[in-house]
């Protein structure tokens, strides 16, 4: 085990950070199930940049728009409660990561992309982008089987 | 290895903040929910779903389509058929680029089980595209070159008249008197005498399905914004705000005109009919909406759109006064109709309810403002005592930050005026009770079609699959001749005022229009006379 490699204060900021993502991604997934008519339609049919097109053709499919806001609802909780949970957290800081890049790519911050009204002020880089960047850390400075339930399991095992 | 107290404590150590989130949310959630189900319980809008307009079943139809120039053939592809030079076109496009959706629109229609057996029209090209586009393997189209012996073939049952203005009353009073369903362009009339006459014939023909072209009657929004004004929502309406913006050429009627269009190839002295005798002019024939013999200007072509979809909702009729005023500031290219023009349509006896003490308010001015030099998108508002409700195929109330129904609700801050309190988006399942500064955005952009079951459909084709319902099945029309008359003479009274330079009355207990100070005025001379407004 490696759980000796981190200092108290960086297993503490670590797993600090890995429990705000897992809190943020799960809040995000129960609101959308707790509003039946949420869907993530609009967002991709104002989709800008490079990939615009594909998301508005999906944004305009029925059958497709469901499979994406069921993947993407029940992504979010489960990307949530793997990291809160510390289980199967690598996994889900990776999905998590693919997750984000695309709400990411569908609404870049680019010079002229200032379509939707934002609470705060970016260029190329914005909450999206650091989150995943964030998630990215939490996949390659594991914690989770320090605090997590993979330290139970393995213990079991 | 064992597993221990420190691995139980350190592997279960989230579910406390979980928990904590599970509060959270669940707390959030009842406010919300609370403060959202005030709001609906407050309002209690229903979303309508439209009505049913009957089977498609039975027997085909068999219709003629008279003028199948521009419009024309928009109308035959909402009825089903469609140029084999525009399904190309078509294809192209979606090859271009995915999110061209023309195809996809036209192929998922509803078949409505009817056949174009009939084509009229004064130009030879127009007249060929038309009938390429009905051919089926059970049908060859005939063609006629006058309108009247296309109403004298007994394998037509029904007719779409999409003609240049001047030619609307005519074929339809014509068409009516022999016994074919009509179904007409907007502006249903081009003078005032002929409004009267179809009026009358139509009303004198009450199994004659007559139906006017404004196909915004089918859009869902629209239907819903009815709800809201019936359960006075918006509290007393004084003013509405409706507005054309356009800023290219085609939006100003400089249509391409076709190289083919000579003296041979077009019925010149048909497409004249009772306008001023001049030589061909290609220019006149395909921008005819430019030159007042043929055409009603920004008021019969534009702001009938706005009147109708106001109409539909308020039902609130012909207007008692008119003052217009306008000019040609945009496109001066030597046409006659003004490119900009402002329309103050006053109804002193307007009322849908109040929230105040009665007889504080009553009245209402439908302000209509248009040109053809600018698009910056204006949404139509209807402004109450208590709420403003702007509409397109979204809809969307923002209460009034002095409102007398709101105050306790503003006072408790569930509602805010800066926040719409109620919006509502046909593409998206269900309704929203709160929405958020970014839901009002998308709330405010307009979609080029209305909605069904969620779905994208042309409300053309709905429009039309009504008419073609009320004759197979006696449905209801959403515009028929009352509605169409209410739209025309409006129109007319905006033209009127716009080239006398006065306000113009409608006298209700009379029924006609009147120009005070010019009581011997014949208003069909000053409605076609040329030259540019006042």
């Amino acid at each position: 085990m490696k759980n000796n490699n981190f200092t108290n204060l960086q297993l503490f900021s670590l797993v600090a950070l890995r429990w705000l993502i897992a809190w943020h991604f799960l809040y995000e997934g129960l609101i959308k199930i707790g509003n039946p008519a949420w869907t993530a339609r609009n967002y991709l049919a104002s989709a800008e940049w490079l990939f615009s097109g594909f998301f508005r053709s999906v944004a305009l499919n029925d059958t497709l728009m469901q499979v994406v806001d069921f993947m993407n609802i029940w992504g979010l909780v489960l990307i949530g409660v793997g990291l809160f949970l510390g289980f199967m957290s690598k996994y889900a800081s990776y999905a998590g990561i693919l997750l984000l890049l695309l709400y990411y790519i569908a609404h870049p911050p680019l010079f002229g992309n200032d379509l939707v009204p934002l609470e705060g002020s970016y260029i190329i880089v914005n909450k999206n982008l650091i989150e995943a960047a964030a998630l990215a850390v939490v996949a390659l400075f594991p914690t989770s089987h320090i605090i997590g339930l993979e330290r139970l399991i393995r213990k079991i095992k | 290895m064992s597993v221990n107290r420190r691995d139980v404590l350190k592997g279960l150590a989230s579910l406390p903040f979980m928990g904590m989130l599970g509060w959270a949310y669940y707390k959030k959630h009842s406010i919300d929910n609370e403060v959202k189900n005030r709001i609906l319980e407050e309002l209690k809008i229903k979303a309508k779903a439209p009505s049913a307009t009957g089977s498609m079943s039975g027997g085909i139809l068999r219709l003629g389509i008279i003028g199948p120039g521009g419009r024309g053939r928009d109308l035959m592809r909402a009825a089903g058929y469609a140029e084999p030079q525009w399904i190309e076109e078509a294809k192209k496009g979606l090859e271009a680029n995915n999110n061209d959706k023309r195809l996809e629109t036209f192929l998922g229609q509803e078949n409505l089980n009817i056949r174009f057996t009939a084509v009229c029209d004064v130009f030879d090209i127009h007249a060929d595209r038309a009938m390429a586009a009905a051919k089926t393997d059970d049908n060859t189209p005939k063609r006629y070159r006058r309108y009247q012996d296309l109403l004298n073939d007994p394998n037509v049952d029904a007719v779409i008249i999409a003609t240049p203005d001047h030619w609307h009353a005519p074929i339809a009073i014509d068409a009516i008197k022999a016994g074919k369903h009509v179904y007409v362009e907007k502006c249903m009339t081009h003078k005032v005498k002929e409004t009267f006459l179809l009026r009358d014939t139509a009303l004198q023909y009450p199994g004659i399905k007559f139906q006017v072209g404004h196909q915004h009657r089918q859009t869902l929004s629209f239907l819903t914004a009815i709800d809201i004004v019936e359960k006075n929502i918006l509290g007393h309406i004084s003013l509405i705000e409706a507005s054309t913006n356009r800023n290219d050429d085609v939006g100003a009627w400089q249509y391409d005109i076709h190289p083919e269009a000579t003296p041979q190839t077009v019925d010149w002295q048909q497409f004249l009919g009772d306008a001023k005798n001049i030589p061909f002019n290609a220019e006149h024939l395909f921008r005819w909406r430019k030159w007042w013999a043929y055409g009603t200007g920004l008021s019969g072509d534009l702001l009938t759109h706005d009147f109708d979809r106001i109409n539909c909702i308020l039902n609130m009729g012909i207007p008692q006064s008119v003052f217009a005023s306008g000019g040609i500031y945009t496109h001066n290219d030597g046409r006659e109709v003004p490119d900009v023009m402002q329309v103050a349509m006053e109804y002193p006896e307007f009322e849908t309810g109040s929230s105040q003490e009665k007889g504080k308010e009553k009245g209402m001015t439908f302000l209509y403002s248009a040109t053809l030099g600018n698009q910056f998108w204006r949404p139509t508002k209807l402004m109450g005592h208590d709420a403003t409700l702007e509409l397109g195929n979204t809809l969307t109330v923002f209460p009034d930050p002095n409102s007398t129904r709101y105050k306790e609700l503003i006072q408790a801050g569930t509602i805010s005026p800066d926040t719409p309190m109620y919006s509502y988006d046909p593409s998206v399942k269900g309704v929203d009770g709160v929405t958020s500064a970014t839901a009002k955005y998308f709330a405010q952009k307009g979609l080029l079609y209305t909605y069904r079951d969620g779905k994208a459909v042309d409300s053309t084709h709905l429009h039309i699959r009504e008419w073609v319902s009320a004759i197979r099945n006696n449905t209801k029309l959403s515009c028929g001749i009352n509605e169409g008359f209410e739209e025309a003479v409006s129109a007319h009274m905006a033209t009127l005022s716009l080239k006398t330079g006065r306000k113009v009355i409608w006298d209700k207990n009379a029924g006609k229009i009147a120009i005070p100070g010019m009581d011997n005025a014949d208003l069909d001379e000053i409605i076609v006379q040329s030259g540019q407004p006042i």
